[in-house]
């Protein structure tokens, strides 16, 4: 088995300690404490291989303990730490300090178009109550089969990147129409909305469709492909946000 | 404050608290209280798939399922409870399945199903493929059609309130559950929530471990809360270390990895799992593979400088599998490591995964308050509960497994028990140890930091009872957690305001992992024997006749205030499988 240089250099770096000092640029807002947001920065120490939710940890546990942003699971598969990074929405927990050129100061921001709350922690209730909108649950008719439903290979990887979503709103927060008119179902909820549409299983696809027919519907997505660029699980968004355009011209899925 | 009423009261909305709350949505008034939004839940991190014996690829069935999960407990486990586990798997994922689940299939178009560690055909035969998966993100399928299916039922979820004290009433001597108390994040506004039923799926408690596969908010918030008010818990010395988390960050490698055909090898290349476990080799049972690797380590054929570490090799797997099959954990490795998993083995040691202990339940997921007597009205499921299916040491795919079973069993009886019963009064000043909590926290001056407290409990846990155990290293974390406990008393918070207070939220979570580390460790020592996920150097055999039994921990207050942990133990339930040497 050959050890290929990349490990090599890996496994030889951890040996020897590589902190950098970053400064973060955090916007923070507090009502309890003034009525607008205020950049704040802080500076510390960090080996660049971490993520820049450890740097945020940093900062809450050894300097300022209202430092106020959501996590749970730390390796990009919760959703809860989408924010704005260096202009970007990116996962804090996904985001490695050493690919955003830590010379310069970090800045982090929440993510937009939805409510500031405290810090970064934004209101997350819209943004669920339009992926309610569309219906996200499989919807049969007829009696049950007594064992599984029957799917073929294809049939399932037809929707297989949809199922992908982790609902973080990465997206939904970068998407130009959505920042201007919060009414638009964003694509976060076309995402789970294709999840069903193209799952052979369902048959309610009619429903969903004119659901996203509407005037703050799928016509509304400019195609800027910001949503797709933003997925940190990797979605081709816009990718989906057409084909189910498609799908209600043609009436075919 | 503000006060509820409600039939039934869930806490938590991970893989258990929704299975059950689509069950007593449907039968009662039903609130789930949840301190992370539902889709946010631990669930969701689970990867490598849910055991059923469906047999769509080849023979198999429950009965065998049974005796895997029995043997892989190390015989601890209560075979009754495991016998309906693995009868009842084969509804759980075709249930899944009708709720949209969108599993693997099989050319045929059934589910499709791969092989785990210690799942084997005919007793130990050979590997099954047992486990129903959805490429590497099963878990995250499960928590997705869950909360789907709640959504559809109108389930009535409180998002971002934690839950922090049950509510305990006598009633003609008999303890009954009252209620639970929450705090809300956005307000730090305190609810007292009335309910005839409630259920824990609080999940885990991981986080005493440095290097763990849990997520920061899996701090056993449930456990502590019952242990407090006098409950027990029970085999909370079983721990389970998985093999394969990152070289130093703990996320999970799924078991799955192995499963598809990748291999543990040591600094020389050498497949080393092949002296341990001839049969089954990288796919024994989790405990039998960390100790292994850890073997590999301390007699010096460990990789890297440090020779800390081994490596999983996917190199020799076409990409093109591991693309369709591994997309999340290859994606993981490039991500955190930089490594290329086509071409490089991954760097990996054991973390700390699962929580084979907890609230004692019955199979019915009525919780105990001692080894035979049910608190009418409380209930429990999932990580936070121990039934016990897992005994020793969990197979990997079994809590899937579990969570949606007893999920749903403890969903139904909540639901019903609602139906037949009245509310229980409220103790007086229901939620009094709460505010004071919280107002000592926020009011407190000490010197004392929760970072600093919660980074020395972690390292003693993984340097003193993780996979290696001796009286000596379980002492020494017996004694540092005291001296933890102490100093958490002068704890301080920065953060003194109302709005989404997680300095102060994180304060309290220490609090319970210093508890719940406490009982580890306690009933840790008392186990002179080694079974399943704990291993006693000093006691290096397993001894059926002195241990063969559950440990329940009782918290118990002197009359100078002090509290102390007083064992007992319950006997195990045996049906039809008689203990023999585990080998894989
Ligand atoms: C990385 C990883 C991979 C895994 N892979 C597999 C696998 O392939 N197969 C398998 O069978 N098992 C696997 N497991 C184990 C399995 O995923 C978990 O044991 C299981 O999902 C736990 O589910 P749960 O519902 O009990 O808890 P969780 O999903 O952790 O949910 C806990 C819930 O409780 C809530 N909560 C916690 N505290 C409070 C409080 N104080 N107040 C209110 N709410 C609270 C949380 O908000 C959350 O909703 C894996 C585990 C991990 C960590
Ligand atoms: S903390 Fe879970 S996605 Fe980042």
């Amino acid at each position: 088995m050959a050890t290929p240089t990349t490990l090599d250099k890996l496994e030889a770096d951890s040996t020897t300690s590589h902190l950098i000092t970053v400064t973060f640029r955090v916007r923070r807002f507090n009502p309890e404490v003034a009525a607008e947001a205020s950049w704040q920065d802080f500076q510390l120490e960090i080996d660049p291989k971490e993520r820049v939710l450890d740097g945020l940890h940093k900062i809450k546990w050894d300097q300022d303990g209202s430092l106020t942003f959501r996590r749970s699971c730390a390796h990009g598969i919760c959703g809860s730490d989408a924010m704005r990074i260096n202009g970007k929405n990116r996962l804090a927990c996904k985001t490695l300090i050493k690919d955003l050129n830590p010379s310069k100061p970090i800045t982090v921001e929440p993510i937009k178009g939805l409510t500031v709350l405290k810090d970064l922690v934004v209101d997350m209730d819209p943004f669920f109550q339009a992926y309610r909108d569309v219906m996200p649950f499989l919807i049969t008719k007829g009696n049950e089969p007594t064992r599984e439903r029957l799917q073929t290979a294809e049939d399932r990887e037809r929707f297989d990147d949809t199922t992908k979503c982790i609902l973080c709103a990465a997206c939904t927060s970068s998407c130009p129409v959505f920042w201007n008119d919060g009414q638009y179902f964003g694509p976060a909820a076309i995402v789970n909305a294709h999840r069903f549409i193209f799952d052979s299983r369902d048959e309610a696809g009619e429903q969903r469709l004119e659901i996203l027919n509407d005037k703050d519907g799928v016509w509304r997505c400019r195609t800027t492909f910001n949503c797709t660029d933003a997925c940190p699980r990797g979605i081709e968004v816009t990718k989906a946000i057409q084909e189910v355009k498609r799908a209600l011209i043609t009436r075919r899925y | 404050m503000k006060i509820h009423k409600y039939d039934t009261v869930i806490v938590g909305a991970g893989g258990a608290g929704m299975r059950a709350a689509i069950e007593s949505t449907k039968r009662s008034r039903t609130a789930v209280l949840t301190k992370l939004y539902p889709t946010r839940s631990h669930t969701g991190a689970a990867q490598g798939g849910m055991a059923a014996a469906l047999a769509n690829v080849e023979e198999d069935n429950w009965e065998w399922h049974t005796f895997d999960t029995i043997k892989g407990g190390d015989y601890l486990v209560d075979q009754d409870a495991a016998e309906i586990l693995a009868k009842e798997a084969i509804d759980a994922v075709l249930d899944l399945e009708k709720m949209g689940l969108p599993f693997n299939r099989t050319p045929d178009g059934t589910i499709d199903q791969r092989r785990f560690g210690g799942h084997s055909r005919n007793h130990g035969e050979a590997p099954v493929r047992r486990s129903c998966y959805a490429a590497d993100r099963t878990g995250h399928m499960i928590l997705q059609t869950l909360y789907q299916n709640c959504v559809k039922e109108g389930v009535e979820f409180f998002n971002e309130f934690y839950v922090l004290d049950q509510l305990i009433t006598e009633v003609d001597g008999v303890k009954k559950s009252a209620g639970v108390v929450a705090f809300e994040l956005a307000t730090g506004e305190i609810h007292v929530f009335q309910a005839k039923s409630v259920i824990y799926a609080s999940g885990g408690t991981g986080k005493f471990f440095k290097v763990t596969s849990n997520a920061h908010t899996l701090t056993g918030d449930g456990q502590a809360a019952c242990y407090r008010r006098g409950l027990p818990l029970e085999d909370m010395e079983f721990f389970q270390f998985h093999p394969t988390g990152i070289w130093r960050m703990g996320i999970l490698l799924t078991e799955g990895a192995r499963g598809e055909g990748g291999i543990l090898r040591n600094k020389d290349g050498e497949r080393f799992m092949e002296k341990y476990a001839p049969v089954m080799k990288d796919l024994a049972s989790r405990d039998v593979v960390s100790r292994s690797i850890y073997t590999e380590i301390r007699e010096g054929r460990g990789c890297g400088p440090e020779g800390d570490h081994v490596y999983l090799d996917l190199t020799h797997l076409p990409p093109e599998q591991l693309d369709a099959k591994l997309p999340d954990i290859t994606e993981f490795a490039r991500t955190y490591l930089g490594i290329e998993p086509y071409t490089d083995p991954i760097p990996i040691q054991p973390t700390a995964h699962y929580a084979m202990g907890g609230i004692p339940t019955n199979v019915a997921g009525e919780v105990l308050s001692d080894n035979d007597t049910v608190v009418p009205g409380l209930y429990a499921a999932g990580e936070v509960a121990c039934v016990s299916v897992h005994g020793a040491n969990r197979l990997g795919t079994n809590s899937l497994l579990d969570i949606n079973v007893f999920g749903k069993r403890a969903g139904i009886a909540a639901a019903e028990y609602a139906h037949r019963s009245d509310f229980v009064e409220l103790p007086e000043n229901p939620a009094q140890l709460v505010v004071d909590q919280v107002e000592r926290l926020r009011e407190s001056t000490g010197n004392e930091r929760v970072a600093e407290i919660r980074k020395e409990l972690q390292e003693t846990m993984d340097a003193n009872v993780m996979v290696f155990r001796t009286e000596q290293t379980i002492k020494t974390a017996v004694e540092k957690i005291a001296e933890l406990r102490e100093r958490y008393k002068n704890v301080s918070v920065q953060d003194k305001g109302k709005r989404f207070n997680t300095d102060l939220l994180e304060a309290i979570e220490l609090g319970n992992l210093l508890d719940l580390a406490e009982v580890m460790a306690v009933s840790a020592l008392a186990r002179k024997e080694s079974r399943g996920g704990h291993y006693r150097e000093d006691y290096p055999n397993r001894d059926d006749v002195n241990f063969m039994r559950h440990t329940m921990a009782y918290r118990e207050v002197g009359k100078d205030g002090k509290d102390s942990i007083r064992l007992d133990y319950k006997p195990v339930v045996q049906t039809r499988y008689q203990p023999m040497e585990r080998k894989y």
